[in-house]
């Protein structure tokens, strides 16, 4: 067993989240960013050891708490770059809460970095209690993020995210009792391996679902998430749009895909019905919306029910392109998430109609932004497009109604987010405060500058987010061939036509060069 | 072949300099930067395109980076010569080249310049990335980062409304048709397994004879594929019900109509049905389907060119007929002929609508023609160089030497004519009627601004330059430049002179913008005669980049006479009118007008596509998307969901009171409290 590199990635925010209760505001920001820097660095050596085509499960750590109950860590490569995503966003949490936090500092930090322990460690998990502790836990400090330090409604809020929430993970729990029980362990990856007979894949297929739905969120139990992104302060939503969203797609692709390969085909059809109502019906609110926060909130829903579909098409590319979804998302939501927040600290509102032509006292802002947008509706050369094609070109192989229904996503996307983008950055300076807005300073442009060479790096060369998962979801992919449901395409090739259509006979075929 | 390397990537880093450096370096630098860049792609340019006509080229590929691989979907950046891409390369980089000198002057006065050559180079990278793409998913970044830059121009003066509401309208009615087209990708790599285009186009014909199924109906594999990616080519090309974006894309500056909303980017569409010909080929009925879009696009645009008073408008019409002959050259097969078109058409419609930019710079922003009238002599290099346009877009010419069009359009028509189906005469007298409203447009366009007596003393631009002195203060506040594309309604105050000019004299444009003029001039002069036989009857030219149809090309020979002159003779009788109604008797058009009724209405509302979409779909998407929000969200899902659960506990909690303490971190021990429970239970 070599460097307990994974224990250490948990270790170093949590020594550096209980340094900051006690310590006063200024030097608990520096200790969080330092801590998560730290992590960063960790995270990119992680990455830069990690074996392309290796062994599945790399840097496995392994100690027997108490009977049976394991602290079992070790990643393979879809983990890595969640990992990669949450310790990447982290210190850009840290950095967007600098100035705009300015009430229990120390507890704040404290919450962010519990939060990056928590994170982490589902991502790391190996055994499938630790991973509930983790996968739960996560709960408590977003819920004291949002009901601490966020806006005027904010206990209702957070009542909401943690209900419902903890509702649909109390099913789960019992069904992770009863498989442990059944297959006499608790370790991830034997269980991955093991055979549920297919009457109880069914009910415990819907138990992780209802779990997973909720935090995804799936619609119709997706109104938590508009009223927690608006109510939390900005770093909040970055981490809950960009980690947190991400935790339940994790659980389709760790669990209820490779340990219910069966009962997912036969439950392909409620998820692909219930995402193309989410990217019409989300995409057609977000259209109407007058808070930005809420705008991209449901936005966020409706790119979310992209991934949801892409891992249930049973084949490679929707499986990497769900994930590759999962990541863009991540930065891309989260720099729209900043962008609202930068703004939001400048006039304190977030309501559309109090902007307007930013871009010609912002013009840096309105950059920013701008790409971001791009990201978000998937114009090619960004994340959002390589995400949104691959994923969209493996539902295809499915279902070309369930393709039709989403694609549509592209045209409602460009809808509402040029409309959005209209509204904020162009047309006349309507007003005189938002006119006098500063533009961004180097520790904003800082943040901005580093999601948007992710974002334009997944676009161009998407190889380097690719490769590392490319084994782990062809393993995934040859489980779930087995059950995979045959596709609606049914190509059937019949003999060839004897003529190009316009084919047109001539008298003198020799004679073509003649004229 | 590795100077296209330079060819494409000079713009995009002269557009990431320019951009980012913007006021930091300042107008000229940038200037100098973005020019400088297109004219060495040009220069570098013309050389392949001359080596593929004198036939000693060979097609190849340059590879850039690897791009995507998953699973059995891999496509990479890649750049691809062949003699389709040596065609759009000149037509590209020239134009594109020109508009920049161009917009030198006509930008002079805007205190944005930087952002605006930026913006034009990168929108030149995106075409040049579209037009040399080796597999179909690089054509679509082309295609969506020409539609990008479409986006910013159009808003370029992102102060105005309506520039505004036209770049989004843009934007959402092309993403229309890239549903199709992205369907039609997917559906490619599930039948080919592969996005390559050589691979496809080599595969296709054993395919000609498989169905698929799609929606539940199983259909012809090759049709659906290939209506799926014309759905596309339609969105970018403005076809007939998915062209509404493009007579408003004229909010842009004229530079930007000329280079993107004429020359270039909206032929992609009519580019991507020739470079996947040997596929279309394999699917009679998306070629039918083609043939009857644009032989419907072409007439329907060229009614509504007739009953524009905008100047730039009226072009954008013509443009929108124009790409209509070329889809059903297309789709009766001749796509030599289509290419043709295409690349004679680049030069007189940049020319035209450089022409209009010139007249409208002269004009004071005054964009109506009932505002202009005389100014063949204010203005002549404009007017000679509008000339040459006319006379090349409505094909003039006899016994076999003419105008651009008169060789690329009349060969298109007789295509049509030869291919001998029920579509094909349909399209064949489409095209002849389009021809005589070409020419009745055209000549309305050049009777009204440049014969007759002076008008513009009523026009409010005018009167605003004479009232605020002739140094165009307010063009360096793009915000006061007023709608004028509209019907806006015009004040008739007392003309203070009487010869309509109020006091106004127009000056013909400086330099920069009148070399432009005259180099497109000579495009559209002599592009017609020089490549004719090249383009039209050369199976070594094309080199199998295209579908070479010798069938067709014997059938159009053998003809009957007059199918072939009927496109001049309408052309004379087209003239005729406009000269009629415009010079001679010029009260004439009112009444005709009235006549008509409500037929001119609605053909002058243009078809009323406008109003029927909004009802249709913008209005009612706002619509539901409230309903969803306040009664599926709020009103359903929250009411009985999350607050009706905690109604429920809040009552229950009354009863409970003893036990439960209400704070979060209880639920937590209670939580942690049953995992260890259950856990000692599953072990024990």
């Amino acid at each position: 067993m070599g460097f307990p590199i994974l224990s250490i990635m948990l270790l170093v925010p949590l020594v550096a989240a209980i340094a900051c209760l006690f310590l006063e505001a200024k030097s608990a920001r520096v200790v969080a960013l330092l801590a998560t820097l730290i992590d960063f660095v960790l995270g990119v050596v992680l990455w830069a050891n990690f074996d392309i085509g290796g062994a599945q499960w790399q840097f496995v750590e392994h100690a027997p708490l108490f009977a049976g109950f394991n602290y079992a860590l070790g990643i393979d490569g879809i983990a890595l770059m969640l990992i990669m995503l949450s310790v990447f966003l982290m210190p850009i949490c840290i950095l967007a809460s600098w100035n705009s936090i300015t009430r229990r500092v120390g507890e704040y930090m404290a919450a962010f970095l519990l939060m990056e322990v928590l994170m982490l460690g589902v991502f790391m998990a190996q055994d499938l209690f630790l991973f509930y502790i983790f996968f739960e836990g996560g709960l408590i400090p977003m819920y004291l993020i949002i009901g601490v330090w966020g806006g005027d409604n904010r206990i209702y809020a957070s009542y909401k995210f943690f209900l419902y929430t903890l509702l649909g993970s109390v099913l789960m729990l019992i069904a992770m009792l009863w498989m442990a029980n059944a297959a006499g362990t608790s370790d991830i990856p034997t269980l991955m391996q093991y055979n549920f007979p297919v009457e109880a894949q069914r009910w415990l297929w819907l138990a992780f679902f209802a779990s997973f739905a909720v935090k995804m969120p799936m619609w119709p139990v997706h109104t938590w998430l508009p009223d927690a992104h608006v109510q939390a302060p900005t770093a909040g939503s970055v981490i809950l749009a960009g980690v947190l969203l991400k935790l339940a797609g994790y659980g389709f692709i760790r669990f209820s895909l490779p340990m219910f390969p069966q009962a997912s085909a036969q439950f392909m059809w409620l998820i692909f019905a219930l995402s193309m109502i989410a990217v019409v019906y989300t995409s057609l609110v977000a259209l109407v919306q007058h808070d930005m926060k809420k705008l991209i909130a449901y936005s966020s829903v409706a790119h979310m029910a992209i991934v949801t579909a892409a891992l249930f098409a049973f084949n490679v590319q929707g499986l990497e392109g769900g994930m590759i979804m999962m990541l863009s998302h991540g930065l891309v939501s989260g720099a729209l998430f900043l962008c609202v927040g930068v703004i939001y600290d400048r006039l304190h509102t977030r309501e559309i109609d109090r902007y307007g032509g930013l871009a010609i006292n912002m013009p840096k802002y309105a950059l920013f932004f701008l790409l971001f947008t791009m990201a978000s509706i998937g114009l090619p050369g960004t994340s959002g497009f390589v995400a949104e094609f691959v994923s969209l070109a493996g539902v295809y192989h499915a279902s070309s109604f369930a393709t039709l229904v989403l694609t549509t996503g592209i045209i409602l996307g460009a809808a509402y987010m040029l409309y959005l983008y209209r509204r904020v950055a162009f047309g006349d300076q309507k007003n005189a405060d938002a006119a006098a807005m500063p533009d961004l300073d180097l520790r904003e442009w800082s943040m901005f500058a580093a999601l948007a060479a992710a974002v334009l790096w997944m676009g161009i060369y998407p190889e380097s987010f690719i490769a590392p998962m490319r084994s782990d979801i062809q393993a995934l992919d040859a489980r779930l061939a087995q059950a995979a449901p045959k596709g609606d395409a049914q190509l059937k090739v019949g003999p060839p036509n004897a003529h190009a259509a316009n084919y047109i006979a001539h008298g003198s075929e020799s004679t073509g060069e003649a004229h | 072949m590795h100077s296209i390397i330079f060819i494409v990537f000079l713009p995009l880093l002269a557009a990431i300099i320019g951009g980012l450096g913007n006021r930091g370096l300042g107008n000229l630098p940038v200037k100098i930067l973005t020019t400088g860049a297109l004219f060495i792609a040009c220069a570098l340019s013309w050389p392949i395109f001359l080596s593929f006509v004198a036939g000693t080229a060979e097609p190849s590929v340059v590879p850039v980076l690897h791009w995507v691989q998953s699973g059995t979907l891999s496509f990479d950046w890649a750049l691809r010569v062949d003699t389709l891409t040596a065609i759009m390369l000149v037509v590209v980089t020239t134009v594109s080249a020109l508009v920049h000198l161009y917009s030198w002057g006509y930008m002079d006065e805007d205190p944005d310049q930087p952002r605006f050559f930026s913006y034009l180079s990168l929108f030149t990278f995106a075409m040049l990335m579209l037009v040399t793409s080796d597999n179909l998913v690089q054509m679509f970044f082309g295609w969506e980062g020409v539609g990008l830059a479409s986006y910013l121009l159009i808003g370029f003066w992102f102060r105005k409304p309506s520039a505004n509401a036209a770049a989004i309208k843009a934007f959402v009615v092309n993403r229309v048709g890239d549903l199709g087209f992205m369907l039609g990708i997917f559906g490619t790599f599930l039948v080919f397994g592969t996005v390559s285009i050589p691979a496809i186009l080599a595969a296709a014909p054993g395919m000609s004879g498989a169905s698929i199924g799609f929606l539940g109906y199983r259909v012809h594999t090759m049709d659906l594929l290939c209506i799926l990616l014309f759905i596309g080519a339609m969105g970018k090309s403005a076809q007939l019900g998915l062209h509404t974006w493009l007579p408003d894309a004229m909010e842009g500056p004229t530079p930007v109509s000329a280079l993107i909303h004429a020359a270039t980017m909206v032929t992609a569409g009519v580019f991507m049905v020739c470079r996947l010909s040997p596929m279309f080929e394999t699917a009679p009925v998306a070629l039918t389907f083609v043939t009857f879009i644009g032989a419907s696009t072409c007439i329907f645009a060229a009614t509504i060119g007739c009953t524009q008073w905008d100047i730039k408008r009226v072009i954008a019409y013509s443009t929108c007929s124009q790409l209509g002959y070329m889809f059903f050259a297309a789709g009766v097969g001749a796509y030599g002929a289509a290419m043709f078109h295409l690349f004679t058409h680049a030069f007189f419609k940049a020319l035209l609508f450089l022409c209009a930019g010139s007249v409208i710079h002269a004009m004071h922003h005054e964009q109506d023609m009932r505002f202009y009238g005389g100014l063949r002599k204010k203005i002549p290099v404009t007017f000679w160089a509008m000339m040459a346009g006319t006379l090349a877009i409505t094909g003039v010419g006899f016994a076999g030497v003419g105008f651009a069009a008169f060789y690329s359009k009349d060969a298109i028509i007789e295509a049509a004519y030869a291919r001998g189906t029920q579509m094909g005469y349909f399209a064949y007298w489409m095209g002849v009627l389009a021809a005589l409203l070409t020419s009745f447009y055209s000549w309305r366009l050049m009777f009204l601004t440049f014969w007759g007596k002076p008008r513009w003393g009523q026009s409010e631009h005018i009167q605003h330059a004479v009232h605020h002195g002739h140094d165009h203060p307010e063009e360096a506040n793009p915000a006061a430049q007023e709608d004028s594309g509209h019907d806006a309604t015009h004040h008739v105050p007392d003309p203070q002179e009487h010869d309509g000019t109020a006091g106004y004299h127009p000056h013909e444009s400086p330099i920069s913008m009148l070399i432009p003029l005259i180099v497109l001039s000579m495009g559209a002069v002599f592009a017609g005669a020089v490549f004719n036989h090249t383009f039209l009857e050369s199976v070594g030219f094309w080199k199998g980049s295209i579908f070479y149809n010798e069938g067709l090309i014997h059938a159009m020979h053998g003809i009957p006479e007059l199918a072939k002159l009927a496109a001049t003779i309408v052309m004379l009788i087209g003239l005729a009118i406009a000269w009629w109604g415009y010079i001679k008797d010029t009260d004439m058009p009112a009444k005709a007008a009235e006549q008509l009724g409500p037929i001119y209405r609605f053909v002058y509302r243009k078809w009323m596509f406008d109003e029927l979409y909004n009802f249709l779909f913008v209005r009612p998407a706002f619509w539901i998307g409230r309903k969803f929000w306040k009664i599926g969200d709020v009103g359903i899902i929250d009411r009985f969901g999350p607050n009706g659960a905690a109604w429920v506990v809040h009552r229950g909690s009354v009863y409970a009171q003893k036990i439960q303490t209400g704070y979060v971190y209880s639920y937590a021990l209670v939580m942690l409290l049953g995992l260890v429970a259950a856990i000692t239970w599953v072990l024990f």
